[in-house]
């Protein structure tokens, strides 16, 4: 059966087919809350975990341990130690991501402002991770108390390399991506040669805002970034940036919120692209929504529109797509107005599996 | 006293409007609260112990944000939260 959880302004939709034709659509849960995030753990797809809040209370975690079935709240949602030495306090639970094979239960949190959180009890306790929080340069990299988007600076796209538990990434808007060797006690910038239009130093270390960033799980050392200023892709060991969104058709732009990625094939990658000129509608380019796609890592891309509607005005947010494991891969994206829409053959046709929803946060694939 | 509870933290007090809690402060009121109903709390109070920004809490009529405020001779706290969101 193929799960697609669905993460809204006003609750949780869960979305259920056998044959990814015929889709039943459950929800809402909570209804009025808000969640951010709503992940389930592919180690153990009965854990789901999300990222909750609402317009008054201080934000949560939800964790269900059967497949979304019941609910219980963490008994010690992310919050930062009392008597912080800034006095920060957690607004909300931006960012899930389940952490490495080897560590079953261990999760990362991460949040508004751009915090750094871990469980290792599916979801149940949370702890601040001190080696991101109070590292010597969190304000400055942060630039703290600067709020750096209008619902205010998170902290998002935690990767684990399926090599190293030890290796990870993360992104900050703003602020950039960032690298730890050692399991998070210390981080560096990975931001070199990557734009910063609104900023006068080109080659500057931190600052830039990555909106998504993925690593693929197949070829570890392959990053991919959509940012507030292009897509990206990075082959480590090098440590820069190659701007692959320059291969766009010039008439759509490289701007965009998610980037998705094959499960099986690195070199094959789904973007969003939004109108980043002007004031940033961020709406598809005309009015024309549309899926990018490239099959070889960036170097040329295609359009993926049939089934779309000619014209419409909505957003795809960050967390707001995702792909399955099936062959050929289903493509799914959730939209600011409400509606989920899904391709079974990699982008080639769409069609709308739910609509009437509120403002869709997050889709995630069980 | 009688605490009075908003019904966005009715799931907490098994859709209790009024429950009893005691504290010589707000503080130890939201600290007894939250022995009885776990993770109320935190929803109403950050972690530097803070009353949230869209949470007001009334002690016979009068708002009170100061959660030192000493309710040592109070019969009766409301909980609140503020219009926010849409």
């Amino acid at each position: 059966m193929t799960v697609l959880y669905v993460g809204t302004r006003k609750g949780l939709w869960t979305l259920r087919s056998d044959d990814r034709e015929q889709w039943d659509v459950d929800g809402p849960e909570f209804l009025g809350h808000i969640f951010s995030h709503v992940v389930p753990d592919r180690r153990d797809p009965r854990i789901v975990l999300a990222g909750v809040g609402t317009g008054h209370l201080g934000p949560t975690v939800f964790r269900s341990d059967d497949s979304g079935a019941t609910w219980t709240e963490a008994s010690k949602p992310p919050a930062f130690a009392a008597g912080d030495r800034l006095q920060r306090s957690v607004k909300r639970v931006f960012w899930l991501t389940p952490g490495h094979a080897s560590e079953p239960g261990v999760w990362f949190a991460g949040g508004t402002p751009q915090a750094l959180f871990r469980t290792d009890d599916n979801g149940d306790t949370w702890s601040p991770v001190d080696g991101w929080n109070n590292h010597p340069q969190w304000e400055t990299w942060c630039e703290w108390p600067e709020e750096q988007t209008p619902d205010g600076s998170m902290l998002h796209s935690v990767n684990i390399d399926p090599r190293d538990k030890n290796h990870m990434y993360l992104g900050l808007s703003g602020g950039g991506v960032f690298e730890s060797t050692d399991g998070g006690a210390d981080w560096h910038p990975l931001n070199k040669g990557c734009a910063m239009d609104f900023a006068p130093d080109v080659e500057a270390d931190y600052g830039h805002d990555p909106h998504t960033m993925r690593l693929h799980p197949l070829t570890p050392d392959r990053l991919y970034q959509q940012n507030h200023c292009g897509i990206y892709r990075m082959d480590r060991p090098d440590g820069r940036w190659t701007r692959i969104g320059d291969n766009m058709p010039r008439d759509i732009g490289d701007i965009g919120f998610p980037v998705e990625l094959h499960p099986r094939d690195p070199d094959t990658v789904w973007v969003f692209p939004m109108d980043g000129t002007d004031v940033w509608p961020r709406t598809s380019p005309d009015g024309r929504p549309a899926v990018y796609i490239t099959r070889d890592a960036g170097e040329s891309w295609a359009r993926l529109d049939k089934g779309m509607p000619e014209r419409a005005w909505f957003t795809v947010k960050r967390q707001a797509m995702t792909t399955d494991d099936a062959d050929p891969v289903g493509v799914y994206f959730g939209t600011t107005s409400g509606e989920v829409w899904a391709s079974n053959d990699e982008g080639d046709t769409w069609r709308p599996i739910a609509q009437h929803l509120p403002e869709i946060f997050s889709v995630e694939f069980a | 006293m009688k605490v009075c509870i908003p019904t966005p933290l009715r799931s907490y007090t098994a859709n209790e409007k009024w429950v009893e809690a005691d504290g010589a402060t707000l503080a130890e009121l939201l600290v007894d609260l939250d022995s009885h109903y776990p993770g109320l709390r935190f929803r109403v109070v950050d972690e530097q112990g803070r009353l949230r920004q869209h949470m007001k809490i009334f002690v016979n009529q009068e708002s009170v944000r100061d959660l030192s405020t000493s309710i040592a001779d109070v019969d009766e706290v409301t909980i609140m939260q503020a219009l926010s969101g849409g």
